[in-house]
């Protein structure tokens, strides 16, 4: 699997010089199989220059959102596939018990948010809740769970030929845990993050920072390193990177991570443009 | 063991901080979890017995009628909430030990995650007040 890094920033889309290394789009992430299946996790602002590059050519498309906060789904209209007409788009999101997805996603992409309607978009669109029990897209392997994130949230694992992907945008695994990580079958996301080759996890807050965000639904950098570790994950990313954080912040927080890290783990810095072989 | 749902996890969490006794059940019935208030009233920690399965949590939380008898196999809050899939609210008698029972209020909650999963149920415990 191919993985690029289309969008890496949390929160709030965050453009500028102070910003330029890292990036400054939101969310957004492709993921490429070998035989050529292409999915998509989220739709922040990063999915736009990720569109410029999915021509009809390129067949079917799958959006796999995590969750529907406005940093996860604000460059959707903007997504070029969407508005070709016969081009084959799916996007899919967490189950509710109350709305679907269409009902959600339009709450947005509806006057006066945004001049179009989902219905108006000129793709072949299918939208779905995400089966919690597993899925096939092509050749990869989907697995979606509800992690720990105000709001229905899901986390993703891709597998191909042995290799696995965790994906967990927004993520407080430490929530109210006073000794964390605790045993792993308590632990939210952990069956989707054990032994992945690459794990995509959020690391917006510095451990000074969190005591003031409990319960914002986002990783201090060494609670996602010990999640990272606890799950025997090969190399972690670091994400959704908190808008207020310049590049030289960020690289101080990296060096901290690291600092912290088991030498059987690898961290690697979410910088957007990235691509990685898994 | 896989993971539990996240929904089971928060609920343990949340449990853990209140000063009320609850316990976390799962669809089958196993124990999951009982916090430290629900622990002082039967004399044992979370900590001692960990995760106990439907004939084991039976001994330590020994639910019986006002007359000592053992609770018929359908008549339990936990079976409504699981079985039934409806919340209740009744009165039951807690043997604390050998001719020592507690009268105890049990409100039972199934627990309903995203896509309709039946996850389990809560049980909170009340010891009356005098009116």
């Amino acid at each position: 699997m191919k993985v690029t890094l289309w969008g890496t920033r949390g929160s709030l889309a965050t453009p500028g010089p102070e910003t330029v290394r890292y990036g400054g789009n939101t969310s957004c992430v492709e993921v490429v199989g070998a035989n050529g299946t292409r999915l998509v996790l989220d739709a922040g602002t990063g999915i736009r220059r990720l569109g410029a590059h999915v021509g009809p050519e390129a067949g079917r498309v799958d959006v796999l959102l995590s969750h529907l906060h406005m940093d996860h789904i604000q460059g959707l209209g903007f997504f070029r596939p969407l508005d070709q007409p016969g081009q084959e788009v799916h996007i899919w999101g967490p189950p509710s018990t109350t709305m679907d997805l269409r009902q959600r996603l339009g709450r947005y992409l509806s006057p006066p948010l945004f001049p179009v309607r989902l219905k108006e978009l000129l793709c072949d669109l299918s939208l779905h809740d995400v089966p919690l029990d597993g899925f096939e897209i092509g050749s990869l392997r989907i697995s979606a769970m509800l992690v720990c994130h105000p709001g229905p949230t899901v986390g993703y694992r891709i597998s191909e030929n042995g290799k696995s992907i965790a994906y967990i945008p927004d993520h407080e695994p430490a929530l109210g845990e006073p000794q964390f990580p605790g045993e792993q079958d308590w632990i939210s996301g952990f069956d989707l993050a054990q032994g992945a080759d690459l794990l995509i996890h959020d690391s917006q807050y510095s451990a000074l920072e969190y005591p003031r965000r409990i319960g914002w639904g986002h990783s201090a950098i060494p609670h996602a390193v010990a999640f990272a570790a606890r799950a025997g994950v090969k190399r972690y990313l670091t994400f959704h990177h908190d808008p207020g954080r310049d590049d030289a912040a960020l690289d101080a927080m990296l060096e901290e991570a690291r600092a912290a890290c088991p030498a059987t783990l690898e961290i690697a810095p979410g910088i957007e443009g990235a691509s990685f072989e898994v | 063991m896989p993971q539990k749902a996240v929904e089971i996890i928060l609920m343990r969490r949340l449990a853990s901080t209140l000063a009320i006794p609850v316990l976390l059940f799962d669809a089958k019935a196993n124990l999951l979890y009982f916090n430290e208030p629900a622990g002082a009233m039967v004399g044992k920690s979370f900590e001692e017995t960990g995760e106990m399965p439907v004939e084991k949590w039976h001994a330590v939380f020994d639910l019986v009628a006002e007359d000592a008898a053992p609770l018929p196999d359908n008549a339990g809050p936990l079976v409504t909430a699981l079985k039934m899939y409806r919340a209740v609210h009744c009165v039951f008698w807690l043997r604390v030990t050998e001719g020592i029972r507690k009268k105890l209020e049990v409100t039972a909650l199934p627990l309903e995650g995203q896509g309709g999963r039946r996850l389990g149920a809560v049980v909170t415990l009340w010891e009356p007040k005098p009116a």
